[in-house]
Order: C-alpha cells, then sequence, then structure tokens
C-alpha cells in the first residue's frame, strides 16, 4: 500500500534504472510510497526542478550535487546524497581514426598503453595548432574527473595539452561524426549509438580507470529528506531489491525492454540490454565483449554513500581548479554522502551494511572482508589503474603527489 | 540592459522577444540556433539571458559562463537570493533566467514577469492548437465510420451517426471514441 508519493527528476540515462525498476516491478508501491517520474533533457533543469521543489528526489550526477551544496555556479543549496545509484557505466570513445591510431579496435584497451599511444596523438595534433578535444557531459560530473584523471596520468595535461569541452549526451555522436570532438566521456546508451551509428569506437570503460567509481546518486534537497524521512528509507529500501533484479541475468531483457520504453529512454533495447548486461559493441561491427565491472548497480554494497567517494570527487574539484582546497569545504563535500540515512532505511532487511563510513579508496587489491552490521560484507579490487590510493584524510597530500 | 532569449522554438522566442519590446531601455536578441550559441553570446555580452527549461543545451551554456573570464557573467537566480517569487514562478512556467551579479532586483522583477506572462500565453496558444488539431481528427474520424456503416449496412447517414450514438451511449463513451475504433477495426479487416 503507497501512503505517500515522491516526484523523481532524471535524464534519460540506463544508470537511471534503479527508481525506474523500483516503480515497474512494484518494490516501491510494495514499500509504500508511490513514484512519478519527470525526465528532462539537462542536468540544469533536473537541479532547478529539484531546488524548486517540482521534484523530490533526482539522479544526478555525484561532483555536481556537491558543486550545489558548496555552490559552485550558483547560490549554495544544501543536497544530501542518502543512495548512490551506480558505479562506473561510463565509456570513453574515441573517433574512428584516432581510435584506430590508440587502441585495437573492437576490444577494450590497458589503459596505460592507449594513454601512452594518445599521449603522442594529443602532442603531434598540439604541435599543428589544434588541439584534441574531448567532450564530458558536465563540468561537474564523474565523466570529466575520470577522463582528467587518466590524461594526466598518462602524462597529457587536460586544459592544455588537449581541450574539455560539455557537450549534451544525445549530440556526442552527431559531434563526433562532424569533427566538432574527437572523444568523449559519457554514460549509456550514448557510446553504444556512436558504434551503432559508426561514427566511434569504445576504447575504455570507466570502470578500468577507478574499478569502484562513483557515478550517479539519488541527490535530495536536505529539508525535504528530513520532512519525507519514511518516504526516502522506503524508497531505498524498493531500490535495493530493485538492483537485485537488475543484476539477475534472468531479467536482462525484460528491464531493457521497460527503460528503453518512450516514458524512460526512448531508446533502442538493443542498445540498453548491452549496457544492463555488461557487454558493450566495441567497434562496429565487432563482438560484444563481456566486463563485468561495467556498470556496477547493486553488489557489494554499491549503492552504500562512502563519504571517502565524495571527498575523491571533492579533491577532483579542487585538483582542477574547479575550487579553491579548503578543508572546510571538504568535510560539507563529505557530508553530502549520507550513509546514516542508507543505513536507517535498511537496518532491519539483513542487506549489507559497512560499519565504517569511509576508506581508503584504490587500497583494496583483491578480495578483502570488511567489517559489516551484520556478518561480513565481502569486497573487491577498486584499484584505480595507475595503483594510486586516496586516504579522504590526507586530501592535500594526496592532491601534491598527484601529477 | 541587454537581453538574450534562447529557445529553439522560434514562435515562441518571438512571442516572448515582442512582449519584451515593451520595457524601456532593453535591447532584445533572439538565438534559436543551437550551432554558435556561445560565440552569439560572447558577441552580445548579455546582461540577462533567458533560456526555458527543455533547451538542451542548457549545461553547454552554465559551462560557458562557468569559465567564461568576462567580469560580468551571468549567474543563476535563486529565490532564497532575491525575496522575490518571480523567479519560482518563472521555473514554473518553464524559464531560467541568468542575471549578471550586481543588476538591481528591481529591473530584473518586471523583465521575469513579463516572460512569465509570454511563456503562459504561449503555452495557452500551443493547447489551443492542439485541441483544435484533436477536434479535427476527431470529425475525420467520425465523417470515415459514417461512410463505412453506410457503405456496409446500406443505411442513410443520419442513420449510420444515430447508430454511433446509440453504441456511444450503450458503452458509455464518446462518439469521436466509438467512430475511431470503426476506423481501425475497419483498416485491419483490410477495408479500402
Amino acid at each position: 500500500m503507497a501512503d505517500a508519493t515522491l516526484t523523481i527528476g532524471f535524464l534519460p540515462l540506463v544508470d537511471a534504472c534503479l527508481p525506474i525498476l523500483a516503480h515497474e516491478h512494484g518494490f516501491a508501491a510494495d514499500e509504500g510510497v508511490a513514484l512519478t517520474f519527470v525526465r528532462d533533457v539537462s542536468w540544469a533543469t533536473v537541479l532547478d526542478r529539484l531546488l524548486y521543489g517540482h521534484t523530490d528526489g533526482a539522479h544526478m550526477l555525484a561532483p555536481l550535487t556537491i558543486a550545489t551544496t558548496l555552490g559552485l555556479g550558483r547560490p549554495a543549496q544544501p543536497l544530501a546524497a542518502p543512495f548512490v545509484l551506480g558505479l562506473n557505466g561510463n565509456a570513453i570513445t574515441l573517433s574512428k581514426p584516432l581510435a584506430a591510431m590508440v587502441a585495437s579496435p573492437g576490444e577494450y584497451g590497458d589503459p596505460a598503453a592507449v594513454g601512452a599511444r594518445l599521449r603522442e596523438a594529443a602532442m603531434a595534433a598540439k604541435a599543428q595548432g589544434r588541439r584534441l578535444r574531448f567532450g564530458v557531459v558536465h563540468r561537474f560530473s564523474s565523466h570529466n574527473y575520470k577522463l582528467r584523471y587518466w590524461l594526466a596520468a598518462c602524462g597529457i595535461r587536460p586544459d592544455h595539452d588537449v581541450e574539455i569541452v560539455t557537450i549534451a549526451p544525445p549530440f556526442v555522436p552527431d559531434a563526433l561524426a562532424s569533427g566538432e570532438i574527437d572523444g568523449s566521456c559519457v554514460g549509456e546508451p550514448w557510446s553504444s549509438v556512436c558504434v551503432e551509428r559508426d561514427v566511434g569506437t569504445i576504447v575504455l570503460a570507466s570502470a578500468q580507470i577507478w574499478r569502484r567509481g562513483v557515478e550517479k546518486v539519488l541527490a535530495v534537497c536536505e529539508p525535504v529528506l528530513a520532512d519525507k524521512a519514511e518516504a526516502f528509507a522506503a524508497l531505498i529500501r524498493a531500490m535495493r531489491r530493485a538492483g537485485r533484479h537488475f543484476i539477475d541475468p534472468a531479467n536482462f531483457a525484460e528491464n531493457a525492454r521497460i527503460l528503453a520504453s518512450p516514458p524512460y529512454l526512448d531508446a533502442n533495447p538493443a542498445l540498453v540490454l548491452r549496457a544492463i548486461s555488461d557487454r558493450l559493441v566495441l567497434a562496429h561491427g565487432a563482438a560484444p565483449v563481456h566486463l563485468p565491472d561495467l556498470m556496477f548497480q547493486h553488489s557489494e554494497a554499491a549503492n552504500f554513500p562512502w563519504m571517502s567517494q565524495a571527498a575523491w570527487l571533492y579533491s577532483q574539484m579542487a585538483r582542477w581548479g574547479h575550487t579553491a582546497f579548503d578543508p572546510a569545504d571538504a568535510a560539507r563535500a563529505m557530508r553530502v554522502f549520507r550513509p546514516d540515512i542508507y543505513r536507517a532505511a535498511l537496518i532491519d532487511t539483513g542487506d549489507d551494511l559497512p560499519n565504517a563510513s569511509s576508506k581508503v579508496e584504490g587500497s583494496v587489491t583483491q578480495m578483502t572482508q570488511v567489517g559489516a552490521q551484520q556478518g561480513t560484507l565481502t569486497l573487491s579490487a577498486n584499484r584505480f589503474f595507475d595503483g594510486l590510493t586516496f586516504d579522504p584524510d590526507q586530501i592535500e597530500a594526496y592532491l601534491a603527489s598527484l601529477p | 540592459m541587454k537581453i538574450a532569449i534562447v529557445d529553439e522554438s522560434s514562435i515562441r522566442a518571438s512571442i516572448i522577444e515582442e512582449g519584451l519590446g515593451q520595457l524601456e531601455n532593453a535591447e532584445i536578441f533572439t538565438l534559436t540556433q543551437r550551432h554558435g550559441l556561445l560565440t552569439a553570446i560572447e558577441r552580445i555580452a548579455p546582461d540577462v539571458v533567458l533560456i526555458d527549461l527543455g533547451n538542451p543545451s542548457r549545461d553547454v551554456l552554465e559551462e560557458y559562463f562557468a569559465v567564461s573570464r568576462a567580469l560580468s557573467r551571468p549567474i543563476a537566480m535563486f529565490v532564497d537570493e532575491s525575496d522575490d517569487a518571480s523567479i519560482a514562478a518563472s521555473i514554473d512556467a518553464g524559464v531560467s533566467a541568468y542575471v549578471v551579479d550586481g543588476l538591481a532586483s528591481h529591473r530584473i522583477k518586471p523583465l521575469l514577469d513579463l516572460c512569465i506572462k509570454r511563456f503562459h500565453a504561449f503555452a495557452r496558444l500551443q493547447s489551443d492548437l492542439a485541441d483544435a488539431q484533436g477536434k479535427l481528427a476527431e470529425r475525420d474520424h467520425i465523417d470515415r465510420a459514417k461512410r463505412i456503416l453506410m457503405r456496409s449496412r446500406s443505411i442513410t447517414e443520419p442513420e449510420a451517426y444515430a447508430e454511433l450514438r446509440r453504441k456511444a451511449m450503450s458503452s458509455n463513451k464518446r462518439i469521436a471514441e466509438i467512430a475511431e475504433a470503426v476506423v481501425s477495426a475497419h483498416d485491419l479487416l483490410g477495408g479500402d
């Protein structure tokens, strides 16, 4: 029986899946909350609707949630992220000629090897007076920060050796086709659309840059989260159930059909199926390649909002001059992620609940058991491709150590 | 005061432009093309940018404002910053405003209020148009259904209409719905 209603804003991307499936499979109604959805075409509008109360919660870029709370680019408005909607799921797609120079089209490359060859191509282009240009979906997006992390670690300085511009996901295929950009980091199904239209080649998945990197979150205005605490707890439980359904291969085809339908992604279900089964086709006409880490929506407490993930995103904002580093801001950014709300919602469900709220990111190199509220929880490797680790208590030292 | 209206619907953009023409000392620029948008904005250097919420270029525009070296770059307006409900009303109407810092709020309010009125006027125009189109389509279905019945049952036009009405009343539906069902069934069964 649904006794509360929440309106959820989203952009038509595969990783808006959990609230949509929580609604479509009846998990939300079962937990006592009815969901309605508002689809938009820009993050700015998803955010406006959240801030002005058109929606109660939103599918939102994790760094944008932090930037809004800190007042970067607009007056500060406190947001909370009590649930991570997924880890990774984005791909780096290059124009076909560039991909042929730096990778083996049809296969995922090794990030360091692809980066080394890309560096040569970038420097050659720069010497000719036309820097390579990459599109990302938003200034404050994990796409931007993971792309920059990878480029910088490979000796390519973003903003100096290459250009990074903002481009809305639906226009990425056209921009690659016209040569307006040479590559992009975008969420599904848009890289697959590039491959299907034969205008680009996927060379890497964001999971290869940071194996367990945070992507979208459920964003809520702090006062609304307090007012509707029970409804949001019900939504969190419903989304955990939706995640269990989402990762079961028996449900892939049905969930692809639901997500691709006109009210949601209004996309080709065959392309959506590639993403949710972690089997992208990387070059036009090639065989699909299985990468189990591609999008990680449920297992290993993937939805748990580790405050250290928020801290890493904040560190990258400071790294690229999107804000000046300030320890008080770092602490504020970490508090946007709300493990307390997540735990309280799931405490009686027997679900995996880590005891800690923060961890050293990138430090797990093999299957490791961590403390949980019931028994133990096993986390698999969460490493960054360059082997560095991130300690949220040592952000300044970390920034000083980066190239 | 320079005002840029960014709207891919050129009809709506001209309706807003016409409305804002009433403002004194306002220079209005209408931008309906996605291509070259940032170059145009840079050239105009507007004090106010109005953009509809459904415009996919919003994130690109915000990025431009964030990195623009211009001193007086517009930022998103917020209701909490100006004790003025007209910003919330503008979001409700479907338009978002970016305003250069320091522009006096008494200059912004009449602008936003006019813009909201024009957005509502456009929305009404659109729903009137949709209504009119819907009615035309209904009329067409009823005419076709009548002709199908007249031919297949050899009855007159008034009899065919009476038949549709009787069926509508007995099934608690509108005549247009029954007519549409007759037409669909006829098409499905391979009728001409």
